[in-house]
C-alpha cells in the first residue's frame, strides 16, 4: 500500500492522540488504535517504513510504531 | 388473508394515568382522564357514527355525527371532544341522536356525487359508512347549488385531489398541521364557499405540500385518493412490513392485491412512527417493479466483453471458483467483500459469517464506513456501546433540542415531524449547521433560538467552545459527573476544556460562529432541563468526525444528559438498516456485537459455532480494499447492495481500483454504477420480495415481510448461502429466522430477540439479554456499557482539517440530501419523486456568484484537487459566503469526482463535508462527466448484447 497514505493515517492518529501531555500514555493510545484497526500487512508495512526511514512520521507516531514494533 | 383494517378509535389516545370508570349504553368502561367518551366507546367495541375525527389527529366537533346523550346533562355534545368523567352515564343509540345524524347525513349527501359504485374509495369510504351506519334512506333536499362540478387536481404523481367529492371535514388540513407540521392546506371561505386549498388556492405541486400522505390517510371520502388505488382497485390483503429506506424505519402495511403492492400504508401501531409517512416510504417503491429491474444472473470474463445470461448455477460456480483461483493466485487475503445498509440483518450477518468463515480473512466492510463509522468508534469509546442512547419518542419530553449537521426534516423526515411537534409545543431549538436548514425558520410555528453557523469542518473547534463555557461558567452536573463517570478522565477533559484557546472568543476566528451567540446556546444546553443532541452526516463525515462525537458525548455527559427520557445523544442513522449493519459484525475489526476479533473469548466463541478457523487480525477497511486493489493484493470482491462505484470519496481512485480487480461480483437490483465494472452479476430481490429485519436509528429491530416473490427467484440471503456453499462452507439455512436464532445465540445484546417476539411486540430495541426482556428503548440508565460502568471523557484537541480553502481553492463544497431522492438515487430516481428534484444543483451565496458572473441556472465548473464536475447553479442565502453546497443523488453529477480522500483519523470515514474547491461559468460538462457517459454507454450497450437473445 501507498506508504504515504499509511504515514498519513499514522499521523492523523497521533493527531488525537498528542493532546494527552504524557506522551507514553499517548503513543499506547496510538499504538493500540493500529493494532486494533489496520490490517497486518499495513502494520507490516509501516513497520519497516518507520526502521528505514520514518522521517515522514510526527514524533508521537513514531514512538507508538516502535511500541507496535516491540508488542 | 385479509385487509384487516386498522381500527380507527375517532380521537388520540390520553397519556394520563389517572384512571375514571364511566357507563356507556349500560356497559362500564374505564379510561384514561383526557379520553374522549368516543375512544372509551370505541375500546369496548361501540362505534359512535363519526366523520370529522379519526384518531391520528386531535377532535374538531364539526360534523355533529358523533353525538350522544350524558344522563343528567343537557343537549346532545359531540363525543368526539366531551372527556370521560367518573361515574357518566352515557347513551350513543337512541331515537333522537338517530334523527339527528340521519339530517347531518342528509345534508352531506345532498352535495355528493351519488356514484358510489364506480368511486375508487367504494369499499373503504366512512361517508358510504355512515350513511349505512345511520340507516339514510332518502335525501329530501334538492340544493340549488352544489359543488359536483368541481374541478380535480391531478397535479401530485401519487394522489388525486377530486374537491366534488369533499366533505370539508378538515380532517386532512389537521393532519398536514398536527401530524406532518407542514401547514400547506386550509379551509378557504365560509359556509358553503368554504373550500380545502393547498396553500393560496394552488395546486398541490406548487403549494409546500411535500406529499407526506398524512392527509391522504386522513382522508374520509374518495376526495384525495392515491392514483393506485383509483387505476388498480381497492387491496384484498395487507402485510405489515418496513420501510427501506431512512433510518427512521417506518412500518408499514403493504396493501396488496395478490402479489401486486397497491399502495404502502404507514402502520398505525408502528413504534417509530405511530402512522405516518414521508413521501419516500409512503409512495416511492414503484423501483421495485421497474423495467431496470435486473432479474437474471450474468457473467463475463472482462469489462470489456458483453455480459452473458447463465443459469444461477452456473453464475455462482463461476463466481466461487473465480474466488478460489485469486485465493490461490494471490493469497487468502486477496479477497473480501462489502456488506450494505440496503441489507437486512440476516443478509449481513450470513455475509461477514462467509467472509470469516469462508474465505477465511476479516476482509468485510460496510457502507457505514462512509457515514457513521466515528459514530460507532467515538459512542463506544465514551459511553461503552455503538449506538444512540434514546427512543424517537424521547424527543417529546425534551425541553432544549439541539441538532448538529442535520436535516431532519428532509433527511429523517417522519422524526423531523415529531420533532417539529414537539418544537410548537414551546421546546427551544439549536442548530449547528452551515447552512440554514428548514427547521432554522423554514417551518411554520419553529423558529431556532440559535443558529450556529459555523465553517464548514470546524465543529470539533465549536464543541469543545460549548465544553468550555459548561466548565468555566459551572454549568456542569455535577452529581451526575461523579456518580455516573470516571473521575479521572473528567479531572482531565476538565483542565483541558477550561483551557483559554477553547474559549468562544478563541474559538470564534475559527468557526466564524460569534462568542456571545455560542455562550448563549451553551448555556441555554446546559440549563434548559432536559437537553437532547441529534446529530448526522455533518458530525461524521469529516476528518475529526470520531473527535465530534467524542466531544458531544462530553458535552452530555458534563450536564447529566442521559440515562433518562427527554435528553441524549441522537445519530440519526442515514440509511435504513445502517445501526443494524453494524451490530452484525459487518466492520473488519469486529465480530457481531462490536467484539473485537482479537477478543479471545468471542473469537473462541464463534471458532466453535461456526467450526471453522478464523482470523484474529483486523481485515481490510473499504478504502485499503482499494489501494490494496491498485498493488495486486486485493483482486475479489463481493459487493452487495453497496454503490461504491458512485457513492465513494476520489471516484476516479475507486473506478481504477475497481478496473484493475480480476473478479467483482455484484449483487443488486440493478446495473447500478459498480456492476459496469463487474464480472459477475447476482440479481438481488427488494425488501418486497424477502424475509429478514432492519435496525433502525434507535436500535428497534422491526421486521421486513415477503410480500411478492422474489423477481430474480431468490431472496438475497439465499444468494449468498448458494456461493457460501459453492465456495465449500455449508450454509444450510430454511428461513431467516433460524439466521436470527444464530444472532441471538452468539451475542449477548441480541440474546432475548426471537421473531416470534418480534411479532408479538411489533418491535424490540436492543440490548434485549434475554427471554423476558422487551427491550431497551433508553440506554445507559443506570450505569454505561463501559466494563466498569463508568463514561469515558476523552480529550478533544481540534486539528484543523487539510482541506482548507486557498487561493487557488477559495470556496468550501459541502454536500447534503432532500426529502425526495434518497442517496445515490438507485431508487428514488426510478420512480415519480423525480418531479420533485430531477438534478443536482449546486448552491452557492449571491455575492460568490456575482464575483464569478455566475446566474441563477448556469452551468457552473466544480474544481477540487481531486477532479472537476459540472453542476447548475443556485443562487442562495442559504449558504453563506465562502461556502457551495450540493446533493449527490445522481451519477452525472460526479459529486465524488471532487471528494477527495481526506478521512476521519479513527475510522477513515471520508471527509464529505469539506472539499476546497473553485466555481466558474462553464458551457459544457467536464472531461471527467463526457468520459464516464461515454464508459455508461458503452457498458449499456454490452448489458444490451448480452440480453437481447433472452
Ligand atoms: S401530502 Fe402531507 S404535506 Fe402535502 S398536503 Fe397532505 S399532509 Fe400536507
Ligand atoms: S379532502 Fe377529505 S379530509 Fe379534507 S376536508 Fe375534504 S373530505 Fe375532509
Ligand atoms: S421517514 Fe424514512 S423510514 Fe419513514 S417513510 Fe420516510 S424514508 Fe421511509
Ligand atoms: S366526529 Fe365528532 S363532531 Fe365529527
Amino acid at each position: 500500500m501507498k506508504i504515504e497514505t499509511l504515514v498519513k493515517m499514522a499521523n492523523d492518529i497521533g493527531n488525537f492522540f498528542n493532546a494527552e501531555s504524557n506522551k507514553d500514555i499517548a503513543a499506547e493510545g496510538v499504538s493500540k488504535h493500529i493494532l486494533r484497526s489496520w490490517h497486518p500487512k499495513m502494520r507490516r508495512e509501516i513497520i519497516a517504513y518507520c526502521k528505514e526511514d520514518g522521517s515522514a512520521l510526527s514524533e508521537l507516531a513514531r514512538t507508538a510504531i516502535n511500541k507496535l514494533d516491540q508488542a | 388473508m385479509s385487509i384487516n383494517k386498522q381500527q380507527d378509535f375517532g380521537t388520540p389516545a390520553s397519556a394520563a394515568t389517572q384512571l375514571v370508570t364511566l357507563e356507556i349504553d349500560g356497559f362500564k368502561v374505564t379510561a384514561p382522564v383526557g379520553t374522549s367518551i368516543m375512544r372509551a366507546a370505541a375500546s369496548i367495541g361501540i362505534d359512535i357514527p363519526k366523520l370529522c375525527a379519526t384518531d391520528s389527529i386531535e377532535p374538531f366537533g364539526s360534523c355533529r355525527l358523533c353525538v350522544v346523550q350524558i344522563e343528567g346533562g343537557r343537549g346532545m355534545p359531540a363525543s368526539c371532544t366531551t372527556p370521560v368523567a367518573e361515574g357518566l352515564k352515557v347513551v350513543t343509540q337512541n331515537k333522537s341522536l338517530a334523527d339527528v345524524r340521519r339530517g347531518v347525513m342528509e345534508l352531506y349527501i345532498s352535495d355528493h356525487p351519488l356514484d358510489c359504485l364506480t368511486c375508487s374509495a367504494n369499499g373503504d369510504c366512512e361517508l358510504q359508512d355512515m350513511a349505512g351506519a345511520v340507516g339514510l334512506r332518502e335525501v329530501r333536499y334538492n340544493p340549488i347549488e352544489t359543488h359536483l362540478d368541481a374541478v380535480k387536481d391531478e397535479s401530485n404523481p401519487y394522489f388525486s385531489f377530486d374537491p366534488s367529492k369533499c366533505i370539508v371535514c378538515s380532517r386532512c388540513v389537521r393532519a398536514c398541521e398536527e401530524t406532518q407540521g407542514t401547514f400547506a392546506l386550509t379551509i378557504d371561505g365560509r359556509g358553503f364557499d368554504s373550500k380545502v386549498s393547498p396553500s393560496q388556492n394552488e395546486a398541490f405541486m406548487d403549494s409546500e405540500c411535500v406529499s407526506c400522505g398524512a392527509c391522504v390517510q386522513a382522508c374520509p371520502t374518495a376526495t384525495l385518493m392515491e392514483k393506485s388505488v383509483i387505476d388498480h382497485g381497492q387491496p384484498e390483503h395487507a402485510i405489515i412490513t418496513t420501510c427501506a429506506y431512512c433510518g427512521v424505519g417506518c412500518s408499514f402495511r403493504a396493501e396488496m392485491k395478490g402479489e401486486q403492492v397497491i399502495r404502502m400504508v404507514p402502520n398505525k401501531d408502528g413504534q417509530a412512527n405511530h402512522g405516518h409517512s414521508c413521501v419516500k416510504g409512503r409512495f416511492a417503491f414503484g423501483y421495485a417493479t421497474h423495467k431496470d429491474r435486473m432479474t437474471k444472473p450474468m457473467i463475463r470474463a472482462s469489462i470489456k466483453d458483453a455480459w452473458q445470461e447463465v443459469s444461477w448455477e452456473v453464475a455462482i460456480n463461476h463466481a466461487a471458483s473465480e474466488l478460489k483461483r485469486i485465493q490461490a493466485k494471490y493469497g487468502k487475503d486477496a479477497i473480501g467483500g462489502i456488506t450494505s445498509s440496503r441489507c437486512t440483518n440476516e443478509e449481513v450477518y450470513i455475509m461477514q459469517k462467509l467472509i470469516r468463515a469462508g474465505f477465511g480473512n476479516n476482509n468485510v466492510d460496510t457502507c457505514a464506513r462512509v457515514c457513521h463509522s466515528p459514530t460507532g468508534y467515538g459512542l463506544k469509546q465514551t459511553f461503552g456501546e455503538s449506538s444512540g442512547t434514546q427512543d424517537f419518542d424521547s424527543v417529546m419530553k425534551a425541553d432544549v433540542i439541539m441538532v448538529i449537521g442535520a436535516n431532519p426534516t428532509d433527511g429523517h423526515p417522519v422524526f423531523g415531524s415529531q420533532m417539529k411537534k414537539r418544537l410548537r409545543q414551546g421546546a427551544k431549538l439549536i442548530v449547528i449547521d452551515p447552512r440554514e436548514i428548514d427547521l432554522v425558520r423554514n417551518s411554520p410555528h419553529v423558529q431556532a433560538n440559535h443558529h450556529l453557523k459555523l465553517r464548514p469542518g470546524t465543529n470539533v473547534a465549536l464543541i469543545n467552545a460549548i465544553g468550555h463555557v459548561i466548565i468555566t461558567e459551572k454549568l456542569m452536573d455535577e452529581a451526575f459527573v461523579k456518580e455516573r463517570c470516571d473521575i479521572a478522565s473528567f479531572a482531565k477533559w476538565e483542565t483541558f476544556i477550561a483551557q483559554e484557546h477553547n474559549s468562544p472568543e478563541a474559538t470564534e476566528s475559527v468557526t466564524g460562529v460569534p462568542a456571545t451567540e455560542l455562550r448563549a446556546a451553551a448555556r441555554l444546553y446546559a440549563t434548559g432541563n432536559n437537553g437532547a443532541i441529534y446529530y448526522g452526516l455533518g458530525v461524521t463525515e469529516h476528518s475529526q468526525g470520531s473527535t465530534m462525537v467524542i466531544g458531544i458525548a462530553n458535552i452530555a455527559m458534563a450536564t447529566g444528559n442521559l440515562g433518562r427520557d427527554g435528553v441524549g445523544v441522537n445519530p440519526l442513522r442515514g440509511q435504513n438498516n445502517v445501526q443494524g449493519s453494524c451490530d452484525m459484525g459487518s466492520f473488519p475489526h469486529e465480530f457481531p456485537g462490536y467484539r473485537h476479533v482479537s477478543d479471545p473469548a468471542t473469537h473462541k466463541l464463534f471458532e466453535a459455532a461456526w467450526q471453522a478457523e478464523l482470523s484474529d487480525e483486523p481485515g481490510l477497511r473499504i478504502p485499503n480494499m482499494f489501494d490494496a486493489a491498485m498493488d495486486k493484493n486485493f483482486m475479489g470482491l463481493y459487493c452487495e447492495g453497496e454503490d461504491i462505484a458512485q457513492s465513494d470519496p476520489d471516484i476516479q481512485h475507486v473506478h481504477a481500483a475497481l478496473r484493475s480487480m480480476e473478479c467483482v461480483i455484484v449483487q443488486d437490483i440493478f446495473l447500478n454504477e459498480t456492476a459496469k465494472f463487474a464480472h459477475v452479476f447476482l440479481p438481488g430481490s427488494s425488501f418486497l420480495e424477502k424475509s429478514g429485519t432492519f435496525t433502525n436509528a434507535e436500535r428497534r429491530i422491526s421486521p421486513v415481510r415477503k410480500v411478492m416473490t422474489p423477481l430474480a427467484g431468490y431472496q438475497d440471503w439465499e444468494v449468498t448461502q448458494l456461493l457460501s456453499n459453492a465456495m465449500g462452507y455449508p450454509m444450510n439455512y430454511s428461513h431467516p429466522s433460524e439466521i436470527m436464532d444464530e444472532i441471538a445465540s452468539l451475542t449477548p445484546t441480541f440474546a432475548g430477540v426471537s421473531y416470534d417476539k418480534i411479532d408479538e411486540l411489533g418491535s424490540i430495541q436492543w440490548p434485549c439479554y434475554d427471554e423476558d426482556s422487551v427491550g431497551t428503548p433508553i440506554m445507559h440508565e443506570d450505569s454505561f456499557m463501559r466494563d466498569n460502568g463508568k463514561g469515558l471523557f476523552m480529550l478533544t484537541e481540534y486539528v484543523p482539517t487539510i482541506e482548507r480553502s486557498s487561493r487557488k481553492f477559495p470556496l468550501l463544497l459541502t454536500t447534503g440530501r432532500i426529502l425526495s431522492q434518497y442517496n445515490v438515487g438507485a431508487q428514488t430516481r426510478r420512480t415519480e419523486n423525480n418531479a420533485w428534484h430531477a438534478e443536482d444543483r449546486l448552491e452557492i451565496h449571491p455575492h460568490d456568484a456575482e464575483d464569478r458572473g455566475v446566474k441563477m441556472d448556469d452551468w457552473v465548473g466544480i474544481k477540487s484537487r481531486a477532479g472537476e464536475t459540472v453542476l447548475r447553479a443556485t443562487i442562495t442565502e442559504r449558504v453563506q459566503p465562502g461556502v457551495v453546497y450540493t446533493t449527490f443523488h445522481f451519477p452525472e453529477s460526479g459529486a465524488n469526482v471532487i471528494t477527495t480522500d481526506n478521512s476521519d483519523w479513527a475510522t477513515n470515514c471520508p471527509e464529505y463535508k469539506v472539499t476546497a474547491v473553485q466555481i466558474s461559468k462553464v458551457n459544457q460538462p467536464s472531461e471527467w462527466q463526457e468520459k464516464y457517459r461515454a464508459f455508461s454507454e458503452t457498458q449499456l450497450d454490452l448489458l444490451e448484447q448480452g440480453t437481447s437473445n433472452s
